[in-house]
């Protein structure tokens, strides 16, 4: 469902990802791993449509089958893909439910939305005031990422990419954090960007990506993240030289 | 916007001589205390250079304005005395939908003479006075003798000059001792002819312990050439008295808007201006305070847009005359498209204003490389035991706050508006609540670039 063809990111002057070509299925879940300032969260920006980030003219991306290189972020969010932020910003005066409101336009009543994101902040056990305050004003780690898969749940995607959904977050969210994550995935394509393999106790992927240096290193199935666990990822070093 | 043809019964030349100010007087059958005023006025008018600072005023052609015109034989009192095509103009600004829902009373400046004005009978038996200020004139003549022009005289700067010389219109309103209203009183204000000028004069007077609030809606067609609107709003607060002033400004982008507000609040009074600035070219006004009595307090919250070829010169003037005053000044400004915001501010405390509190935070968003933002502050506190407390920010427009957003599936130009409505917020939610939803309405046209 999503194909990502010589995909050459660069911030200002700088290349940050370097010819990356990768498949993802529909319905699976792909946990990409990678040491800090290895490009992770520019491939989910890129995916998602960053305009800071620049592709070549070689890249492409493609999303059921149509390249969505030129579309704005508002429209490929439209098309089926969010992206879950590993910082998720603070917004004054813009609450989940009104941003909710405005993303999803017509599609749903604004007494069900609200009803709705209410029972998800249940299944998450934080305070539905939540909801309705200035997004991330003062949240902790954990409330912010819990914010960010309400909205994910509202918007009903097809694709999302958790950027580090585990990060900041004490065990217990991250537990429920799972569990709500496993809940909702009928029909969706997840992939999951992390740094180390706390989630995947709880979360099983089908495919592990490697990424160093802007590049896919290794691919492989969950045993690939248990060696990952044990050896760190020295180990990709010596196999590149 | 079609244009409805307006009939004038009255009509002064265009251009401001004696004539112009004796014959305006004449046709008001005004007493000769304030034909005399108006002449005197017009005389300081005469004498005073333009001011030269803030906004540049230097394209004002004071020949070029029609200075008073008459629209109807005299104020109408419900709403179907009023000629057709004036009650068409209010309903295409959605006057009578205000009206029907939760609001006090109805009074509006139609050009320069208040034509239609409301009050729901439970004011009127509380005593509360409220009418344009002409009527004020000739019913309550002893009251505007005693108050008109004592918190702005003529002298005061060259626009409060000019609107003591040829005033038209505006709203009086008296709430006597310890009367509460619970509704704001409202008018609004609507230039309807190009080259006029609309010179209101609102003169407030909340007694002793009572309470209450008056919204104000400016707004005007897009006409080829300029307009000038220059009012004059004074306000007395007495003891323990509080009232609250609500401003939503959306003049097109081709009137002058140079207003002069100020109140004096006298023991343990509050009086409060909210200050919303969006239309306009340029607009100068500082709403102030004069904190008179011990334990006073005032307040001033003011928003300001400007769009390209705008400059939004506001701001707020605070002076402690006596101890246990306080006053809070809250500015949020933006500038897009090559607009520009300027923050101007005066804060006084005089030697013995002890105990005094004084709070001023400006913030400016700025959308765009081409806009600009200023601040202005002026502090001269003369008095050592005062908390004085100033801040101001200024940021741009954040391209991550903006992809957070479109990245959820919302077009650049409504996340634009979020962030700036959500910028607003701390001041929106003190208006009234449909007058809340329609600065939010204006915004996101603003952002969509659809208004002019």
């Amino acid at each position: 469902m999503l194909k990502l063809k010589n995909l050459t990111v660069k911030i200002g002057k700088k290349t940050i990802l370097h010819n990356i070509n990768l498949t993802f299925q529909k319905n699976k879940i792909y946990a990409i791993f990678g040491p800090n300032g290895s490009g992770k969260s520019t491939l989910a920006h890129a995916i998602a449509g960053n305009p800071l980030h620049t592709l070549s003219p070689q890249s492409n991306i493609i999303f059921n089958n149509k390249s969505i290189k030129k579309l704005s972020p508002d429209k490929r969010a439209q098309q089926g893909i969010f992206l879950s932020w590993q910082a998720p910003l603070s917004l004054s005066g813009v609450n989940v439910f009104q941003l909710l409101q405005i993303a999803l336009g017509s599609k749903k009543n604004p007494l069900a939305l609200k009803k709705e994101i209410e029972s998800y902040a249940k299944d998450l056990n934080i305070n539905t005031e939540l909801l309705y305050r200035s997004l991330n004003e003062g949240a902790s780690g954990g409330e912010k990422k819990k914010l960010e898969l309400i909205q994910a749940a509202a918007l009903n995607p097809k694709l999302i990419i958790f950027d580090e959904i585990d990060t900041g977050v004490d065990v217990d969210a991250l537990k429920l954090i799972s569990k709500f994550i496993l809940k909702n995935k009928k029909g969706k394509t997840y992939i999951l960007i992390t740094h180390y393999n706390r989630m995947l106790k709880y979360i099983t992927p089908d495919n592990v990506l490697v990424i160093m240096n802007g590049k896919i290193v290794k691919q492989g199935g969950k045993a690939l993240a248990d060696k990952i666990e044990k050896q760190g990822y020295d180990i990709f070093k010596k196999s590149k030289s | 916007m079609t244009k409805t043809t307006q009939k004038y019964v009255y009509t002064t030349k265009k251009g401001l001589n004696k004539r112009v100010v004796e014959n305006i007087s004449y046709q008001k059958k005004e007493p000769q205390w304030m034909k005399d005023f108006r002449l005197r006025s017009y005389e300081i008018f005469k004498q005073k250079p333009m001011p030269t600072w803030g906004a540049d005023l230097s394209d004002i052609d004071f020949n070029d304005i029609y200075y008073y015109m008459k629209a109807t034989e005299g104020p109408a009192n419900t709403w179907d005395e009023l000629p057709e095509n004036i009650r068409e103009t209010y309903e295409k600004i959605g006057i009578p939908q205000a009206e029907k829902d939760y609001l006090a009373g109805v009074s509006s400046q139609f050009d320069s003479e208040t034509v239609y004005e409301s009050l729901r009978e439970d004011l009127e038996k509380q005593g509360v006075l409220f009418c344009d200020t002409d009527t004020a004139l000739k019913k309550y003549p002893d009251i505007l003798k005693q108050y008109l022009a004592t918190l702005i005289p003529p002298a005061d700067n060259k626009f409060a000059a000019l609107n003591s010389a040829v005033w038209s219109g505006g709203s009086f309103i008296y709430i006597p001792k310890g009367v509460k209203v619970e509704f704001p009183l409202q008018a609004y204000f609507y230039i309807q002819m190009q080259n006029m000028g609309q010179f209101e004069r609102t003169l407030i007077i909340a007694d002793e312990g009572s309470e209450a609030s008056y919204v104000e809606g400016c707004t005007a067609p897009v006409y080829s050439s300029n307009s000038l609107h220059s009012a004059v709003v004074e306000i007395i607060v007495k003891k323990g008295a509080r009232f609250r002033y609500t401003t939503i400004q959306n003049w097109s982008n081709n009137v002058y808007n140079l207003v002069t507000k100020r109140a004096i609040v006298e023991e343990e009074g509050f009086m409060d201006w909210i200050d919303c600035n969006l239309g306009s070219r340029k607009t100068m006004k500082y709403p102030g305070f004069i904190l008179k009595g011990k334990g006073a307090k005032g307040e001033v919250l003011s928003v300001a847009l400007a769009g390209k070829g705008q400059h939004q010169d506001a701001g707020a003037k605070a002076i402690h005359l006596a101890p246990y005053t306080s006053s809070r000044i809250i500015s949020k400004s933006i500038s897009k498209d090559g607009g520009r915001t300027s923050y101007r501010g005066l804060v006084h405390v005089i030697p013995g204003a002890k105990k005094s509190n004084v709070y001023v935070s400006c913030d400016a968003l700025i959308m765009d490389e081409k806009s600009r933002s200023d601040t202005y502050p002026t502090m001269k506190v003369k008095e050592k035991d005062v908390s004085v407390q100033h801040e101001a920010q200024v940021e741009r427009l954040s391209d991550e706050k903006l992809f957070y957003l479109t990245s959820r599936g919302i077009k650049k130009e409504e996340a634009e508006g979020m962030l700036v409505n959500g910028f607003i917020k701390p001041i929106i939610k003190e208006i009234p609540l449909e007058y809340a939803v329609e600065m939010n309405r204006l915004i996101n046209l603003e952002m969509e670039g659809s208004v002019g």
